[in-house]
C-alpha cells in the first residue's frame, strides 16, 4: 500500500510539473522558437553536406544515398530531440545561485522534477518539430526499408535511448558541484557526442577502430543505435547487442548517479550556510 | 585617429581587466583548439569519401574554415560583448553614462567592452587561413588577395550593422537578446560553402541573417569564384545596412528616457 501511495505521489508530481513547464514554456515562445533553429539547422546542415558527397561520388557513399542520408538525418533530428536534455547548463546555474536548496528540502529525490520538466518539455516541442520535419521531408525525399520488426524493437530502443542519455548527462551536471568551469567539460561532452553518436555522419563511415570505440562507450546508444535501427539497417542480433548495450548502460549510470549525487550534496554548501 | 585611440584604450583596460583571471586563458585556448580540431577532423571525414564538396577542394574548404574562425573571433571579441552590454545599460538606465560623455555614443558602445580571450580564435583562423593559403600556392594572385579583404571588411560591417540594428531594438522591446541568439545559431551554417544549400536557405543565409556575407563570400573571393555583381552587391549591402543601422540607433537614442527621467 506504501509502494502504490508513493507511485500515486509521484504521478502528482509529474502531472503539476507538466502544468508549470507548459506555463513556462507558453511564456518564453520566442526562445523556444529560436532554440528550435538550431536543433533543426545542425542536422540539416550535414544532411545537406552528405547529400552533396553521395551525389558526387556515383549516387551512394558508405550504402547511404542522398535520399538515405536525408533519412537518417530527419531520423536523428527527431531522435535527438526525443533524447534531449539541457539539465548540464540548468545544475550550473542552480548550484552556483545556491537554488539548489530548494531542491533538497523537499521529500523527494530532485531527479524526478528533471524528468518530469524534460518529458513535458518534449510533449511540446516534439509535435512542432515533427512537423518541421514533415516539411523537409518534402523537399529532400527521405527513403528508406522498413521491418516491423525493427518499427517493434525501435519502441525499447528509443526509451532506453532516453533513460542513458537523461541518467548520464544529469551525472554530468553533477560536476557543477565541484567545479565552475563546467562550459568546457560540456565541450569536450558535445564534441564526443558529434562524432561517436553518429551526428558528423552514421557511423558506418568511419574507420572500423573508431566504430568499436563508438561500441564501448554509451554515445551510440544515445542517438546513433535507435535511428539505425528503425531505418532498418540493423541485422536482429545487431538489435539485440544494442538493447543490451543500452541497457548495461542504464545500470552503469544508476549506480554512477547514485554515488556521485552523495558525494556532491556533500560537497555542496549554499551562500550563508 | 580618435577612433583608433579610443579603440586602444578600451582594449588595454579589457585587458587590465582579464589579465586578474589568467586561467581563463588556458580554458579558451582548450576550447577554441577542440572547436579547431573538430571541424578539421569533421572535414577529414568528408574529404575521405569525396575529393571536392560542392566543387570545393580540401584547401579552398580549409580556408573557409580559416574565415569562419576570424570572423568568428570578431564578432566574439568585440561585436557579441558590446552588442549585450549595451541591451543590458538600456535596460538599466545606464545608458545614460555613455551618453554623456563626449564622443560618439555609437563608436562607444560598440567598442566598450572586449572578450580578449576571443584574440585566440581570431590567431587561430589568421593561421589556418595562412596555412590554407600556402597549401593553394600560386591559385590566389594579387587581385584575389584585394577581392578577399575587400569582402572580409564589407563581411565584418554588414554583420556589425545587423547586430547594432538588433540590439536597437531595446529601445522599444525588452527582451531582445533572443534575437541575437539566432545569428550564433545559425552562423555555424558558414562554415560550408553557401553554394551547397539549397535556394530558400541560401536566400535565407543571405537576406534574412546574413552568415554567407561573413565566411562564404570572402572565402569565395580568396578563390577566385566571385562575379563582379556580388562584388558590388556586397559593399552595396555594406553602405545600406550601416547606414539602416546609423539612424535605427538615432531613432532609438530619441525614444531612450534614461533610467529616471
Amino acid at each position: 500500500m506504501i509502494v502504490l501511495q508513493e507511485i500515486r505521489n509521484l504521478l502528482r508530481l509529474y502531472a503539476q510539473q507538466f502544468k508549470t513547464t507548459f506555463a513556462s514554456m507558453v511564456q518564453y515562445r520566442a526562445s523556444l522558437f529560436i532554440w528550435m533553429i538550431s536543433q533543426v539547422l545542425e542536422p540539416l546542415v550535414y544532411l545537406i553536406v552528405w547529400s552533396t558527397v553521395s551525389n558526387s561520388s556515383g549516387g551512394s557513399v558508405g550504402g547511404y544515398t542522398a535520399q538515405g542520408f536525408a533519412a537518417y538525418y530527419l531520423a536523428l533530428m527527431l531522435v535527438n530531440q526525443f533524447t534531449y536534455t539541457w539539465i548540464m547548463w540548468e545544475y550550473e546555474y542552480r548550484v552556483r545561485q545556491g537554488q539548489l536548496s530548494f531542491a533538497l528540502l523537499k521529500p523527494v529525490h530532485p531527479i524526478h522534477s528533471d524528468i518530469a520538466d524534460n518529458l513535458s518539455s518534449k510533449l511540446i516541442t516534439l509535435p512542432i518539430l515533427a512537423v518541421v520535419a514533415a516539411g523537409l521531408a518534402l523537399i529532400f525525399h527521405p527513403t528508406a526499408a522498413f521491418n516491423w520488426w525493427a518499427g517493434l524493437a525501435f519502441i525499447p530502443a528509443i526509451i532506453l535511448a532516453f533513460l542513458v542519455r537523461f541518467l548520464l548527462e544529469w551525472t554530468l551536471a553533477l560536476s557543477a558541484f565541484w567545479t565552475t568551469r563546467v562550459n568546457a567539460i560540456n565541450q569536450v561532452y558535445f564534441i564526443l557526442m558529434l562524432f561517436l553518436a553518429g551526428q558528423i555522419a552514421p557511423l558506418s563511415l568511419f574507420p572500423h577502430w573508431l566504430q568499436i570505440v563508438a561500441d564501448i562507450l554509451p554515445f551510440r546508444w544515445m542517438l546513433g543505435f535507435p535511428v539505425e535501427l528503425v531505418l532498418s539497417r540493423l541485422s536482429p542480433a545487431q538489435a539485440l547487442l544494442g538493447l543490451a548495450a543500452q541497457s548495461t548502460w542504464v545500470f552503469i549510470s544508476l549506480i554512477l548517479i547514485r554515488l556521485i549525487w552523495r558525494a556532491g550534496v556533500r560537497v555542496y554548501s549554499a551562500v550563508g550556510a | 585617429m580618435n577612433t583608433l585611440r579610443l579603440l586602444y584604450i578600451f582594449f588595454r583596460v579589457s585587458v587590465l581587466n582579464e589579465t586578474a583571471y589568467r586561467v581563463n586563458f588556458f580554458v579558451q585556448l582548450f576550447q577554441s583548439l577542440l572547436e579547431l580540431g573538430t571541424a578539421l577532423a569533421g572535414l577529414a571525414v568528408i574529404f575521405s569519401y569525396t575529393q571536392s564538396l560542392g566543387g570545393w577542394h580540401p584547401d579552398e574548404m580549409l580556408a573557409l574554415v580559416g574565415v569562419y574562425f576570424l570572423v568568428g573571433g570578431i564578432i566574439s571579441l568585440v561585436i557579441q560583448p558590446g552588442m549585450s552590454a549595451l541591451i543590458d545599460s538600456v535596460r538599466d538606465g545606464t545608458l545614460d553614462f555613455t551618453l554623456t560623455k563626449p564622443e560618439d555614443a555609437q563608436l562607444l558602445v560598440s567598442i566598450q567592452r572586449m572578450a580578449i580571450w576571443s584574440l585566440l580564435d581570431l590567431l587561430m583562423g589568421t593561421g589556418v587561413l595562412i596555412t590554407a593559403l600556402v597549401l593553394l600556392g600560386q591559385t590566389v594572385g594579387v587581385g584575389e588577395a584585394a577581392q578577399f579583404i575587400g569582402m572580409l571588411l564589407a563581411g565584418a560591417v554588414i554583420v556589425y550593422s545587423f547586430w547594432l540594428i538588433l540590439a536597437s531594438l531595446s529601445f522599444w522591446f525588452v527582451r531582445v537578446e533572443n534575437l541575437l541568439q539566432i545569428f550564433q545559431s545559425m552562423y555555424q551554417a558558414g562554415r560550408w560553402p553557401i553554394s551547397l544549400y539549397p535556394g530558400w536557405l541560401r536566400f535565407a543565409l543571405t537576406f534574412v541573417v546574413p552568415v554567407a556575407f561573413a565566411t562564404s563570400v570572402p572565402a569565395e573571393a580568396l578563390t577566385g569564384r566571385l562575379g563582379g555583381p556580388t562584388l558590388l552587391g556586397a559593399f552595396g549591402l555594406a553602405i545600406l545596412l550601416f547606414a539602416i543601422a546609423r539612424l535605427i540607433w538615432r531613432l532609438g537614442l530619441r525614444h531612450y528616457s534614461g533610467a529616471s527621467a
